[in-house]
């Protein structure tokens, strides 16, 4: 799976995007962003704060948490947009 | 979300570096005998009382043009829209230059002002851009902050239907 990274979020963990095989337990949205949590001092501090993150998954927005990765090609990690 | 747009509106959406031309992007959606009101909304890079030098917007090109479509769709299923333009510029923009155009049309005026007003709520909290502020003092500053103002302003359409 493709993760992509924007803004201070992209910043926080030094890189812009990257190829991740996930462990089976990470199925839905949250789970991934609990793991991303444990994978380092950068992660740590760009998804300290979870709930503030914004997520799309295959170029569109998803607000639940809930939401299942099986078949998903690219998922964005970013911060509120301030676009406009 | 929401209705699929009527076929006869006319959408255009664009992402890009260069300035646009707010007279031609106008003149190409008013010339329909169909359109009685146009509405134009240019967004320009403020200086913060002389703190920016300018503002380094990022976007996510995968999905952005996606994005500003969906959300002209979702206008166009609000309101009776005869056309739907909406321009987002990104790179290093300075004070003065132009962010984002935003041009709606429709027979009468009322629609055409509503839809103005909420793609740009929408634009605001759904278009995947974020703001990095350049200092006037030199170096770069903050990521600007998205503003609750802004959440609410695109809070007050949920299950609004206008026609």
């Amino acid at each position: 799976m493709k993760l992509v990274y924007f803004a201070w979020v992209r910043e926080r963990v030094g890189m812009a995007e990257e190829q991740v095989d996930l462990p089976a337990d990470v199925e839905r949205v949250g789970d991934l962003l609990d793991w991303l949590k444990g994978r380092g001092e950068e992660f740590a501090s760009a998804f300290e704060h979870a709930d503030v993150i914004r997520v799309a998954l295959d170029h569109q927005h998803e607000p639940d948490r809930d939401a299942p990765l099986a078949g998903v090609r690219e998922v964005a990690l970013f911060p509120p947009m301030t676009g406009g | 979300m929401g209705r699929p747009a009527p076929d006869k509106s006319r959408i255009r959406v664009a992402v890009q570096t260069a300035d646009f031309d707010l007279s031609n992007e106008a003149a190409r959606i008013a010339g329909d005998g169909d359109v009685g009101a146009v509405v134009t909304f240019t967004g320009i890079c403020r200086d913060e009382d002389g703190r920016l030098a300018a503002l380094e917007l990022e976007h996510y090109p995968a999905m952005a043009e996606a994005e500003l479509a969906r959300i002209a769709e979702e206008a166009a299923g609000r309101w009776p829209l005869a056309a739907v333009t909406i321009v987002h510029r990104f790179g290093r923009l300075e004070p003065g230059q132009t962010i984002v155009l935003v041009i709606t049309a429709s027979a009468h005026r009322k629609a055409a002002f509503q839809a103005a007003d909420f793609l740009m709520d929408f634009l605001k909290t759904r278009a995947p851009f974020w703001k990095k502020e350049h200092l006037a003092a030199g170096g770069s500053g903050e990521w600007v902050a998205a503003s609750e103002r802004d959440d609410q302003a695109a809070g007050r359409w949920a299950g609004k239907r206008s026609r």
